[in-house]
């Protein structure tokens, strides 16, 4: 069991959590994820960790509401129990210094970017982040961002902050403008395959961290798989980080949506539950 | 390790021994027919998941147990992995004592309801009998016994907890709850260490609550095993892996001073076939993982599962079987085995292959699949497959699958279950870079006392075996506790 600490909202689907999980803090580098099981009946989803703070005990994970399990997540209130957390998971980031690095977060994808960034800054490379979101209210960490940034760019679709335009746009417009040595994108499925068909365009190494069904989350069910360069891969074992250019994104974007019916059928149950 | 005879032969001289085995003659007793498990109707069973097997009536268990005619030589107690005592408690159970005969059970098994349910008894105690060995006769139903056995004490409510030597204050931890780790655990509690068991999972169990299914070994009996052990002592941390959750080094600081690491062989295989990640293409492991250990069937909880019309599964293995059993209690119109050999080298158990038989299981033996087709939705419907012929002995001694050129043909199917085997799984080596690993990833280990190249680490079950049976693991459970006991007396 463990206990919500703080909780914030960040627009009315998302939601910032901070949970007691000594180990885990202590234990997670960039790029890991954890497990949730939110309750006795609940489903197991995998959630990538935004920051830990090893003193007080806690990971604080980024949670947008978009099916019955992150709904229950995102409705709990400080004072409340997880029931079950596992973690951390998966192959850190590996961190090195290379230059000049393109960070790109969209919608809630820019919380699991935050410890990425914030490394890639402390080991000397200079960091230019753009953040993406439909509008002005989904885009999130805007001030942690820029702190750990060189340059911070910030690009909705509406227009109603920053930039009017795709993230795509933003990117090619740094690499118009300079040598980009390495990009990391994070976010939606559909946004980091056009990310990653963009920076290949430039002959710039990128790495994405994917987001797939998970059960377990330690290689024993193979719900995660995806291809990677002709491959099969687990993304809870040798992922969630891989080359964006090998990875397979239209399989993983069929495979993202196997259940669809169900869940949305669930999700419609939950919401007239809840009203 | 083996039982010595010496002790067996004290052990059968007992007053009350010789005189229940004097109450018949052998020939009284070999002239007795052998028990019929008692079974829920076919027709009835695949609607739920009920257990198949109800059990034996106490009538029915003191008549077989007459069958039993107490060798001299018990060469039925050298095919069980864990030495139980084996006519010791048949002849207990014939005495009618039958708490005696379960408190003889737990003298050397851990979990002696799951061994009656799920052992392979026809390869192993049952295998030796003498009726098999000698009389070329069936043999008596040891496995039936024990289950019997087991089950009475548990409904009786008057659960013995084994005995235990005074704590002598050294932590151990056990890595994984699965029956390698519970056996471990279970022995170490006896021997007066304290036992701390990792497990990764939410629940205790392992394969044993994710794998094996409600139908054939039912949760609420394993629950009752872990009871036990948390009466001797042994504690339980779940959520936790060894390795990524806290560090070796970690615990050790902690003060663990050894460890036993039964993580079994989770990750699934694959074939590589062209298609094999269109949805509704899963391993048995994530089926089985959904159905048993989130009981995702059940329209309570959240976890979805795919309920296919038109179900087929590759693999011939237990864990084939209880997939698609499975798939028929899911509501499957069409559930099939789709193996490369013929039945006769199928590896599940013959009582599971008789059970799905009986469940109206379609069997395509001599048949590979070769690709799988989705609809525009991404979602499998058709699968091409070519039959196959049995060529020369391969390395397994069985007659290798030769394809038939020409044969292919296409099935319609909406899920496909790949049950062809799983690989040790990789986080606790992964972790570990100084542990010695096989070829094939499996925990390299002293095969005399399952120690690995880490001297306070020793390993058993599948992670080290690759993928065995759960009556094996406990064995090395068992025995990796004796040789972990044995490595702290020495360094006394």
């Amino acid at each position: 069991m463990n206990k919500i600490v703080d909780k914030e909202y960040y627009s009315d689907n998302v939601v910032r959590l901070e949970v007691e999980a000594p180990r885990i803090a202590k234990a997670r580098r960039a790029g890991h994820f954890v497990i949730v099981k939110p309750d006795e009946k609940g489903e197991r989803i995998p959630l990538t960790i935004a920051t830990s703070d090893v003193k007080k005990g806690t990971i604080t994970l980024v949670i947008q509401k978009v099916g019955v399990t992150s709904r229950k997540i995102a409705n709990l209130n400080v004072g409340d129990h997880i029931t079950d957390l596992v973690g951390p998971l998966g192959q850190a980031t590996h961190i090195e210094k290379v230059g000049t690095v393109l960070m790109c977060g969209g919608g809630v994808g820019v919380a699991p970017l935050l410890p990425i960034v914030e490394a890639f800054k402390k080991a000397g490379n200079k960091v230019i982040t753009i953040l993406a979101a439909r509008s002005k209210d989904l885009i999130i960490l805007e001030d942690q961002m820029r702190e750990h940034s060189d340059e911070l760019i910030i690009m909705t679709d509406d227009g109603s902050y920053g930039t009017k335009g795709l993230v795509t746009e933003g990117m090619k417009r740094v690499m118009d403008r300079e040598k980009v040595d390495l990009s990391v994108v994070i976010g939606p499925a559909i946004m980091m395959k056009f990310a990653s068909l963009t920076t290949k365009e430039y002959n710039v190494p990128t790495y994405a961290s994917l987001n797939t069904i998970m059960v377990d989350g330690t290689g024993m069910c193979g719900a995660c798989r995806v291809t990677v360069g002709g491959k099969t891969k687990f993304v809870c074992i040798d992922g969630p980080e891989f080359d964006a250019h090998q990875v397979d994104f239209d399989e993983m974007l069929l495979r993202l949506s196997g259940y669809k019916e169900i869940e949305q059928k669930a999700d419609q149950d939950y919401l007239d539950q809840h009203k | 390790m083996s039982v010595s005879k010496e002790f067996l032969k004290e052990e059968r001289d007992q007053a009350w021994r010789n005189e229940i085995r004097k109450s018949l003659t052998a020939k009284e007793r070999t002239s007795l027919a052998r028990v019929h498990m008692n079974e829920v109707d076919a027709m009835e069973r695949i609607l739920s998941n009920v257990e198949v097997n109800t059990g034996l009536t106490a009538e029915q268990a003191q008549c077989e147990a007459k069958r039993c005619l107490d060798c001299i030589d018990p060469t039925c107690i050298s095919g069980c992995p864990v030495e139980i005592n084996i006519p010791k408690f048949i002849k207990r159970i014939e005495q009618g004592e039958f708490l005696e005969a379960a408190k003889t059970l737990k003298e050397t098994s851990t979990l002696p309801a799951v061994c009656g349910r799920v052992c392979p008894q026809e390869k192993q105690c049952e295998a030796k009998c003498f009726y098999t060995l000698k009389l070329k006769k069936e043999p008596v139903a040891i496995g039936y016994l024990e289950r019997f056995a087991a089950d009475y004490e548990r409904e009786s409510g008057q659960i013995s907890v084994p005995e235990k030597a005074s704590a002598n204050g050294i932590k151990v931890a056990v890595i994984g709850s699965g029956p390698a780790g519970l056996t471990c655990a279970g022995e170490m509690a006896k021997k007066g260490y304290s036992v701390t068991v990792f497990e990764a999972l939410h629940e205790i169990g392992g394969v044993l609550k994710y794998g094996i299914p409600e139908f054939r070994l039912p949760n609420s009996i394993v629950d009752v095993e872990i009871d036990s052990l948390k009466k001797m002592g042994v504690e339980f941390e779940t959520n936790f892996i060894v390795g990524k959750t806290s560090s070796f080094e970690e615990l050790k600081e902690e003060g663990y001073q050894a460890f036993f690491t039964g993580s079994g062989a989770g990750l699934p295989r694959f074939m590589n076939l062209p298609g094999e990640n269109y949805i509704g293409i899963l391993s048995s492991n994530e089926y089985l993982t959904r159905v048993n250990l989130m009981h995702a069937a059940d329209s309570l909880t959240d976890t979805p599962i795919l309920r296919g019309k038109n179900v087929a599964i590759i693999g011939g293995g237990n864990t084939a079987m209880d997939s698609v059993r499975t798939a028929k209690r899911l509501g499957a119109e069409r559930a099939m085995i789709i193996y490369r050999r013929s039945m006769d080298e199928m590896p599940a158990r013959v009582e599971e292959i008789k059970h799905a038989q009986e469940e109206g299981i379609e069997f395509l033996t001599l048949t590979n699949p070769l690709e799988y087709f989705a609809n525009d939705k991404g979602r499998v419907n058709k699968m091409r497959v070519q039959k196959m012929e049995l060529g020369e002995p391969d390395a397994s001694g069985r007659r290798r699958p030769v394809a038939i050129e020409g044969s292919e043909y296409d099935i319609d199917v909406d899920t496909v279950v790949v049950s062809v085997g799983v690989s040790p799984n990789p986080l606790i080596p992964n972790s570990l870079p100084q542990l010695e690993v096989t070829k094939w990833g499996t925990i390299s280990v002293n095969e005399e006392n399952l120690q690995s190249s880490i001297p306070e680490m020793f390993a058993g079950g599948d992670i080290v075996r690759g993928g065995a049976t759960v009556i094996l693991a406990m064995g090395d459970g068992r025995k990796a506790a004796a040789e972990m006991d044995k490595y702290f007396k020495s360094k006394k």
